[in-house]
């Protein structure tokens, strides 16, 4: 059995308290303008619905490329397995990545053979970022030996692919536990953490991206290698995400703020985004109805 | 694998400065009778914002004279208006003052960062609110005070209470004292700071507006003049003082014979203690809350770090780190953490403690941004290298420096924390509950704050041992030494 350092323990009082201060900070006028981009440039717009065809493929990502109103590209679009090879061909040459859920998303219960199997048939199809979801159960059972072998065993099949490693932190249990499992997941070689699936009641919070952020500028000073991180899951207003840009620029620091290491899963918030960005540009707010729907 | 790309600079932030108008008048006079007077002596000073240097009003300088005409004024509502009035009809005055806190608490947050120099984050989240919160729960108390007593006794009120409040909460610590004086039926005469008068001057505009009776809260202007006439008059039957140890031994000299009640809330040099099992991602933002909030200019602040051996390194490292992203700048801006240095005066002896430290040999690491070119300011900074003998490890420096010493052992950091004549707070950081219990059990300190620090509830006493002071304020506690209670 592997055994792997102890975490250091997270106390929820000052932590909450930490997380609260970042949302308390005023971005305004032209700092609110370049924040308001780099979010957008950080979203991974994303569609996790059964309901999911082709033709929503291709709008999300005809979205995804062009926004509107000179608003830049986001990141990448976020789709199940069965619709990469429809996102790859509607994001050809845009740079706007495609990344896939994979490994039995969102419960994670399944073999490791279909695990790797759903993620080698979203890499065939040209993912270019694979979402996993780890395997709560087992680390819940105290089984971190799976869990971190599971996440590098995906990693192997991806190669340089960039792994989300998604931890699910609402139904870790504890501030303890999310730390926890941030260190294992980059410990087994995942290249960004995430805190959600988006598919259960709890999403992301402030507090919990903070112990998440911890846990990599943890390992960034361990090891000089640097890590990214993901919030998903409930960001649907403006003010939120830019609290979590401040979050990565007051914790993380500048290097972090780039699409390269910081994303945003979202659907709706790139609506208020471009909302948000008319406003500042106008001075008054537009009416919803001018932000094209995917 | 993640490739480098280019990135942008940090989030600029844009100065966001508090916009809602303060509208100080260009000159106050003393509150006394319901009425703005004159000084007696005729002379004003001025009032300044240490941000900036600027004049912000003029107010009265108290006098002997002053201060009679005030505790008459005291005395005569007491007995016209306050004592003849039901306990709940008190109660609803005091919930009404509760209520205009807040309903104004923008306008008093503004007031108090100009005159004050502290950030407009902590007057909007802290100052103000707390405030309102003591007036809330005093006003609770007014019509239940015979569960107060114990034993069955009757309690009643004393009379006129003379109160003495320093420059750091100006607000707040008006608030302790008005707040459980007026719920316990008392009136009451204020001696705000020199350099903070303005906030205490527009509650008394509050009352006003709230209808409170003429004479009941009565606020004089001035120096230590004004202070020491206070301190001293025959004609208060409860005297309650925040502020430094050094005045607070003279007001207790000064009150030797006498028998009124003194409650004193002096001076403190808390032990922060953080054990090698700590939460430290936490602990590092407890002790930059412990030393930082409100510039250090706190009487329970955490100044003197104690950390387990095997960590100090770390825990400097990463207070290092911590301290650069500390915004050091205008106190209007919504955005700063660490605003101006209240005085001149304050700012020398902030100094003058420094420099001592590095003569003494410690080694001070400060936050490396610009410092402001015009008002009082100084950088979030910490000393290490620190023995226990030097002046920085034993005075009250009241100002952004943590001193930072090293302990191997629970009993060790208990026998630190507690070799010093002071013992109005301390923090612990441990994981472990049983420890925390065991060490706070040893520690002679008025309040212990356990994996938290700078945590206030008025429903909570808060006091001090040795030159902290003595008496406490808040909670049912910081209600008994308003009243009296039959034998």
């Amino acid at each position: 059995m592997l055994t792997f350092a102890p975490s250091p323990a997270v106390d929820a009082v000052m932590l909450e308290a930490r997380a609260a201060d970042f949302s308390k900070r005023s971005l305004k006028r032209e700092a609110k303008r370049a924040a308001i981009d780099l979010a957008i440039r950080c979203i991974d717009l994303t569609t996790l619905e059964g309901t999911d065809s082709p033709g929503k493929i291709a709008s999300l990502c005809a979205k995804a490329v062009h926004p509107g109103y000179g608003a830049p590209s986001v990141a990448a679009v976020c789709v199940y397995p069965n619709l990469v090879s429809v996102a790859k061909a509607a994001v050809a040459g845009t740079g706007v990545k495609v990344a896939s859920v994979a490994t039995a998303f969102p419960s994670g219960l399944s073999s490791l053979e279909v695990k790797l199997r759903d993620t080698e048939t979203a890499l065939a199809d040209g993912a270019d970022e694979i979402d996993m979801v780890i395997n709560r159960g087992a680390f819940l059972a105290g089984d971190e030996t799976l869990v971190c072998e599971e996440i590098a065993a995906v990693k192997r099949v991806c190669g340089d692919v960039r792994v989300k490693a998604i931890l699910e932190a609402g139904e870790l249990g504890s501030y303890d536990a999310i730390r926890r499992c941030s260190d294992l997941a980059l410990e087994a070689g995942a290249d960004t953490i995430k805190t959600s699936t988006g598919k259960i009641g709890a999403s992301a919070t402030l507090p919990i991206a903070l112990v998440m952020c911890q846990s990599i500028l943890a390992f960034y000073r361990r090891t000089g290698v640097r890590r990214g991180f993901k919030a998903a899951g409930g960001i649907r207003s403006s003010k939120v995400a830019l609290s979590y840009l401040v979050l990565i620029d007051e914790l993380l620091g500048a290097d972090w703020l780039d699409p390269g290491y910081f994303r945003i899963g979202a659907s709706s918030l790139l609506d208020d985004l471009l909302l948000q960005r008319e406003k500042e540009r106008t001075g008054r707010y537009p009416s919803p109805a001018i932000i094209p729907k995917d | 694998m993640i490739t480098e790309q280019p990135h942008p600079a940090r989030l600029a932030y844009a100065t966001s400065r508090e916009s809602t108008p303060a509208n100080i008048a260009p000159s106050y006079g003393h509150f006394i009778g319901g009425a703005f007077i004159a000084s007696s002596g005729g002379k004003t000073f001025e009032t300044t914002n240490p941000a900036t240097g600027e004049v912000l009003s003029r107010v009265a300088t108290g006098t002997p004279e002053d201060i009679d005409r005030a505790v008459a004024a005291a005395r005569k509502a007491y007995e016209k208006y306050w004592k003849p009035l039901s306990p709940a009809r008190r109660a609803a005055y005091v919930y009404r003052i509760a209520r205009a806190i807040s309903e104004r608490s923008r306008e008093l947050a503004v007031l108090e960062t100009l005159d004050n120099g502290k950030p407009i984050k902590e007057s909007r989240d802290f100052d103000v609110p707390l405030s309102s919160a003591h007036f809330f729960y005093y006003a609770g108390w007014a019509d239940k005070l015979e569960y107060a007593a114990r034993g069955g006794r009757m309690p009643h009120a004393r009379g006129v209470v003379g109160s003495i409040v320093p420059w750091n909460f100006p607000l707040l610590m008006a608030a302790w004292k008005i707040a459980p004086a007026l719920a316990a039926g008392n009136t009451i005469v204020l001696k705000p700071a020199e350099t903070t008068p303005l906030s205490a001057l527009r509650l008394a505009e509050i009352c006003t507006a709230a209808d409170l009776p003429p004479g009941v809260l009565n606020i004089v202007t001035g120096d230590g003049v004004a202070g020491a006439a206070l301190a001293a008059h025959p004609g208060i039957d409860k005297l309650a003082f925040t502020g430094s140890t050094e005045v607070g031994k003279a007001i207790q000299r000064g009150r030797a014979g006498s028998r009124i009640p003194i409650t004193l809330e002096l001076g403190g040099k808390a032990a922060n203690i953080v054990f090698a099992d700590a939460p430290l991602d936490e602990a590092i933002e407890g002790i930059v809350n412990g030393i930082y909030f409100n510039q250090g200019h706190v009487c329970c602040a955490g100044s003197r770090l104690l950390v387990q051996e095997p960590i100090h390194d770390e825990v400097v490292a990463r207070l290092e780190a911590r301290i650069e992203t500390l915004r050091l700048g205008d106190p209007l801006d919504k955005n700063t953490d660490i605003g101006a240095i209240n005085s001149r005066a304050q700012l020398d002896r902030i100094n003058e403690l420094v420099a001592a430290g590095i003569s003494e040999g410690a080694v001070l690491h400060r936050q490396s941004a610009a410092v402001p070119q015009t008002g009082s300011f100084f950088p979030a900074s910490f000393f290490t290298g620190v023995g226990s003998g030097m002046r920085i490890a034993r005075e009250e420096i009241f100002g952004p420096v943590l001193s930072v010493l090293t302990f191997r052992t629970a009993d060790e950091a208990i026998e630190k924390a507690n070799h010093t004549r002071y013992g109005l707070s301390a923090g612990i950081w441990t994981d472990k509950g049983s420890k925390s219990m065991y060490v706070a059990s040893k520690l002679k300190a008025g309040v212990v704050w356990c994996s938290t620090f700078n945590k206030f509830d008025p429903s909570s006493p808060f006091g001090g041992y040795r030159e902290s002071g003595f008496g406490r304020e808040g909670g049912l506690e910081g209600l008994r030494p308003y009243l009296e209670f039959d034998e």
